[in-house]
C-alpha cells in the first residue's frame, strides 16, 4: 500500500492527503451549499463540485483508476483501426450477404434497392462452379494436410536424433517459409512446363527429365491440355513443399521438450524404434500434432495464392481451360468482389462456417485423441 | 541415384563435377563407417547395426532437403541461361554461358522492378514503423494499466483472429473504394494509405507484445516512478529496450508480410506507382514480342531478385523470425 503512495508523487497528480483536504471540502462545500444554496452557484457548478468531490475520493480509494483515460488513449488508434477495418466488416459483411446481389457501385449511382432475403446464399449453393470450388478445395487439404504432417513428423523426429549438420538441415528446412508463394510458384510451373508440343526437341521440362532418366514416360503436368490430376498433383507438390517448414518447427520445438526419461526407459525394455515412435514419440506429441493439424485445415480452406503462382489467375487452370477447373472458395470469393459483393459476402460466410465446423470437428477428436 | 541420373542425361561437365563430389561423399561416408566397425570391434555388431539406421535417416533428410533446395537452384540457373540454352532438349544443370543480361532487363523491361521495389520498401517500412507504434501503446495499456473492461476488450479482440480474413476483404474493399483510396484516388495518396491503414493493427502482435510487457516487473514501474519519470519516457526507455526481441521479431514479419501480400494489393492498387513486386511478377510483364512467347530466363531472374533478399534477411535474422514463427501459426 506504502508503494501505491510513492506511486501517486508524480507532479500532475495531488499528494493522497492533498486529495483527501481537497475532496473533503469539495464535499463539504457541496453539501453546505445544498443546505444553503449561495445565490452566486448556478445549478451546474454544484453538479460539477459535487462530482468532483466523488472522483477525488474515488481516487485516493484506487489511486489506478485514475489512468483510466489514459489507458483508452493508449488504446485510442488500435481501436479506431479496428472499429472501421474489422468490427464495421463484420456487421457489414453479414448486413450485405441478405442484400441479393448487392453492389456498392450500382447503389452509389441511383436509388438502388436490394431485396432483403437469402437469395445470395442459394445462388452461391447452387452455382456450379462453387460447387467444384469448394471440392478442389477439400480435396487440396484432405490429401496434403495429412501428407505434409506425416513427412513434417518423420523430418522432426529424424532431425532431432541427430547433431552432426542438425543445424544446416534445420535451416535448410526452414527455407521454403521465407519465400513468396507467387515467385517460387512461378518456378515451380517453369519445373513442370513442357517447352514446345511433347516430343519435340525442345525441353519437356526438368521433371519430366527426371522421370524419363527412371525410366518413366513424360507426363503434361500443366500445359494445355493437360489433365485435372495432373495440376491436383503439381499443387500438391507444391503445397506440401511450401508447408513443411512451418510443421517441421512446431514438432521440432515439441520433441525437445519431451522428457528424455521416456525413451531411457523404452531403452532398458529393449522396445524398437518403429514402437516407440508409435507408442512414445506420437503421443507426447499430440497436442503439436492436433495443433498443427488445425492450423494446416484452416489454411487449407483459404488456399488461393499458391493456385495462382503457377497457373494463370484469370483462367485458374491450364491453359485454354474453361469455367476455373482449379478455383478454390477464396478464389471464388475474389472472382465476384468486383460486380457482386452481396454473393461475395455470402460466400465469405460459408467459408468462415465451413472453416469453423471443421475446427470445431478436429478440436472435437483431438480432445479425444490427444494425450496431455 | 544422383550419379546415374546425370550420366544419363549426358550434360556438361559441371555435372560430372557435381557427380564426382556426390561419388566422393557416399564413399567417405562407408570409409568412416568400416572404420568406426574396426575400432570398437566388441560391440561391433551394435554399432553397425545404429551406424545404418544413421546412414539412412541421413539419407532420407539428404532427399528431403534435395527436394527443398532443388527449385532454388533451378531458378538460380535458369535466371542465367540464354532463351535457347533454357529450350534445350536435354536441359543442361549448368549454363553454357551466363547471360547476367536477364536481370538487368528484368529492371529496364516492362516489370519496372525498381519502382516496385521501392514502392513495397515504402509500404513495408511505413506500415512497420506505424504499426509498431500503435502495437506498443496497445500492448502497454492491456499489460500495465487498469481500466473498466479491459478483459473484455482484449477477449473480444483475440476473438476476431478466429475470422478468416475474407469475411474482412469483401466489406474492406468496398470501404476503400468509397474513401477513394485506390490506385491514384486522393492524388495519388489513396493507393498508400489502402495498402497501408487497413493491416496496421495486428491483434495478434498486440496479444504477443502484451505477454512480453506483462513479464517485466510492476518494481521497475515503482521504481522509475519514484524518480519521477513520466509513463511514456518509462515505456521509452525501459519497456522497448527489455522487449527489442519481440519488436524486432515483429518488425521482421511485418517486413515479409509487406513483400509477400498478393491479393490485397491486387484488388486496390494495381497502377504502377503503387504496384507492389508480387503483383508486377505475376503479370505478362516478360512476354517478347520477337520470340511470341514469355522470356523465361528473364522472369526467372526477377522471381531471384525478389526471393533472395528474403533468403538473406532469414539467415541473418534467423532466431527472430524463427521466434515470432513458432508462436504465430500464421504466415507474413
Amino acid at each position: 500500500m506504502d508503494e501505491e503512495k510513492i506511486l501517486t508523487e508524480e507532479p500532475e497528480e495531488p499528494v493522497p492527503e492533498e486529495a483527501a483536504a481537497e475532496a473533503e471540502s469539495a464535499l463539504n462545500e457541496a453539501l453546505n451549499e445544498e443546505e444553503a444554496p449561495a445565490p452566486e452557484l448556478t445549478e451546474r457548478e454544484k453538479r460539477r463540485a459535487a462530482r468532483k468531490a466523488e472522483k477525488e475520493h474515488r481516487n485516493l480509494v484506487s489511486p489506478k483508476k485514475k489512468n483510466q483515460w489514459k489507458a483508452w488513449l493508449y488504446l485510442l488508434p488500435a481501436l479506431a483501426i479496428l472499429a472501421v477495418f474489422t468490427v464495421w466488416p463484420i456487421i457489414n459483411t453479414v448486413r450485405i450477404s441478405f442484400l441479393e446481389d448487392y453492389n456498392f457501385l450500382t447503389q452509389k449511382g441511383g436509388e438502388v434497392s436490394f431485396a432483403v432475403n437469402f437469395n445470395n446464399f442459394s445462388n452461391v449453393v447452387h452455382y456450379r462452379g462453387f460447387l467444384t470450388c469448394m471440392g478442389n478445395t477439400m480435396l487440396l487439404t484432405v490429401i496434403t494436410v495429412p501428407v505434409s504432417t506425416m513427412l513434417a513428423l518423420l523430418i522432426a523426429v529424424g532431425l532431432n536424433s541427430i547433431k552432426w549438420l542438425k543445424k544446416v538441415f534445420q535451416t535448410i528446412f526452414f527455407l521454403p517459409y521465407v519465400t513468396n508463394a507467387i515467385a517460387i510458384g512461378m518456378v515451380f510451373k517453369a519445373m513442370f512446363e513442357i517447352i514446345g508440343p511433347v516430343n519435340s526437341p525442345n525441353s519437356v521440362g526438368i521433371i519430366n527429365t527426371i522421370i524419363k532418366a527412371f525410366g518413366g514416360n513424360a507426363v503434361n503436368w500443366v500445359n494445355e491440355g493437360s489433365s485435372y490430376w495432373a495440376n491436383m498433383a503439381v499443387l500438391m507438390f507444391f503445397i506440401v513443399w511450401n508447408a513443411l517448414p512451418f510443421k517441421i518447427l512446431v514438432l521440432l520445438g515439441g520433441l525437445q521438450n519431451v522428457n528424455k526419461q521416456y525413451y531411457d526407459a523404452a531403452k532398458v525394455d529393449g522396445t524398437s524404434r518403429f514402437r516407440v515412435f508409435w507408442r512414445i514419440t506420437v503421443p507426447l506429441l499430440s497436442p503439436m500434432i492436433a495443433y498443427v493439424v488445425i492450423t494446416g485445415f484452416i489454411g487449407g480452406f483459404k488456399e488461393y495464392t499458391s493456385i495462382i503462382g503457377i497457373f494463370d489467375e484469370s483462367l485458374m487452370g491450364p491453359p485454354g481451360s474453361i469455367g476455373k477447373p482449379l478455383n478454390t472458395m477464396v478464389g471464388y470469393i475474389y472472382g465476384t468482389i468486383n460486380n457482386n459483393q452481396g454473393r461475395a459476402s455470402a460466400a465469405a460466410l460459408i467459408l468462415f462456417a465451413v472453416i469453423f465446423v471443421v475446427t470445431m470437428i478436429n478440436l472435437y477428436v483431438s480432445k479425444k485423441k490427444v494425450h496431455y | 541415384m544422383a550419379n546415374q541420373l546425370l550420366a544419363r542425361a549426358s550434360v556438361g561437365k559441371p555435372a560430372i563435377i557435381v557427380a564426382a563430389v556426390l561419388a566422393v561423399l557416399i564413399l567417405g561416408m562407408i570409409v568412416a563407417c568400416v572404420v568406426i566397425i574396426c575400432r570398437r570391434s566388441a560391440d561391433a555388431r551394435r554399432k553397425t547395426k545404429k551406424f545404418i539406421a544413421k546412414f539412412f535417416l541421413y539419407l532420407f533428410l539428404s532427399v528431403m532437403a534435395l527436394v527443398v533446395l532443388f527449385p532454388f537452384y533451378w531458378m538460380l540457373i535458369s535466371s542465367l541461361k540464354t532463351v535457347s540454352e533454357y529450350e534445350l532438349a536435354v536441359p543442361t544443370f549448368w549454363p553454357k554461358t551466363f547471360k547476367w543480361d536477364n536481370f538487368a532487363l528484368a529492371f529496364t523491361g516492362n516489370l519496372h522492378l525498381g519502382r516496385l521495389f521501392l514502392n513495397t520498401v515504402i509500404v513495408g517500412v511505413v506500415s512497420t514503423i506505424l504499426s509498431l507504434i500503435i502495437t506498443v501503446l496497445s500492448a502497454y495499456a492491456f499489460a500495465k494499466m487498469e481500466f473498466k473492461g479491459k478483459n473484455i476488450l482484449f477477449g473480444a479482440m483475440l476473438a476476431t483472429m478466429m475470422i478468416p480474413g475474407e469475411l474482412f476483404t469483401v466489406t474492406n474493399y468496398i470501404t476503400v473504394s468509397q474513401m477513394k483510396w485506390t490506385g491514384n484516388g486522393l492524388g495519388g495518396m489513396g493507393g498508400w494509405l489502402a495498402l497501408i491503414v487497413p493491416f496496421l493493427v495486428s491483434v495478434f502482435y498486440i496479444y504477443l507484445l502484451r505477454q512480453n510487457f506483462m513479464q517485466i516487473p510492476n518494481e521497475l514501474y515503482l521504481a522509475a516512478k519514484v524518480d519521477g519519470t513520466s509513463d511514456l519516457k518509462y515505456l521509452w526507455r525501459v519497456m522497448i529496450p527489455l522487449s527489442s526481441p519481440t519488436l524486432i521479431s515483429i518488425t521482421i514479419l511485418k517486413m515479409m508480410g509487406a513483400w509477400n501480400s498478393y491479393i490485397w494489393p491486387n484488388l486496390v492498387a494495381r497502377d504502377l506507382n503503387h504496384r507492389l513486386v508480387t503483383v508486377g511478377l505475376r503479370g505478362e510483364a516478360f512476354f517478347d514480342e520477337i520470340l511470341n512467347k514469355t522470356n523465361m530466363p528473364a522472369q526467372m531472374a526477377a522471381v531471384v531478385l525478389v526471393t533472395i533478399p528474403l533468403l538473406i534477411v532469414f539467415l541473418i535474422f534467423r532466431k527472430y523470425i524463427v521466434r515470432g514463427v513458432s508462436r504465430s501459426g500464421i504466415k507474413g
